[in-house]
């Protein structure tokens, strides 16, 4: 859940999306969900030339398995925050 | 190691716990590896760092002369923000530059 919420925070934010098949796609993160599936919209691929798959979209639906990393803005998330967050989120999952 | 006992190290994950806001280095499935400084992760072992930089193995199998002897080519990437699924990760230690390798303890202990 703490990844997910992260990513509900970043929404209209330009992020990069690098996928497990090397394709890099970067667009501005439109929704995501719990599997951390996401929406980009207006998206441009890095490499164009390598996969030209993706000239004529515009919107895209990535599903989150396929993903490797995610490049966010630096500013977009505050680090001191997110140590806190995953402290709390580490202490529940052991009470289990 | 007496220090992970004392400090109430029971699983994995809290050893990973105590590498916050740390540099950790980071194994990765397809021959990658990071560096960076450790933000977030789950039970999953995605991960949030900043200041990343990843290094993918490229191993030259091309030419004839190479197959024999491949060499490994090195390429590097500076990241400021980086979330890593967590599917992809095979294991994160920490990068800590203070603490001495384990060669040179060796030889403290003699």
């Amino acid at each position: 859940m703490l990844i997910f919420s992260v990513f509900k925070t970043l929404t209209d934010q330009r992020v990069t999306v690098e996928l497990k098949n090397e394709l890099s796609i970067t667009g501005t993160l439109k929704s995501v969900d719990q599997f951390l599936n996401i929406r980009l919209d207006n998206i441009s691929v890095h490499d164009e030339a390598r996969h030209p798959h993706m000239m004529a979209v515009k919107n895209c639906f990535i599903r989150g398995s396929v993903v490797r990393y995610v490049q966010i803005p630096a500013g977009g998330v505050d680090t001191q925050l997110l140590e806190d967050a995953t402290r709390r989120e580490a202490a529940t999952q052991t009470k289990r | 190691m007496a220090e992970a006992s004392t400090s109430g190290v029971h699983e994995p994950f809290d050893l990973i716990k105590l590498s916050l806001s740390e540099r950790v280095f980071v194994k990765l499935r397809g021959d990658r590896e990071l560096t960076g400084v450790l933000h977030a992760y789950d039970g999953h072992m995605n991960l949030i760092m900043s200041d990343v930089e990843e290094t993918i193995m490229i191993v030259d199998n091309l030419e004839e002369q190479a197959a024999a002897a491949p060499t490994v080519r090195v390429a590097k990437r500076r990241m400021e923000m980086l979330f890593v699924r967590g599917d992809g990760v095979i294991l994160v230690r920490d990068n800590n530059l203070k603490i001495p390798k384990i060669e040179s303890r060796i030889k403290l202990d003699r």
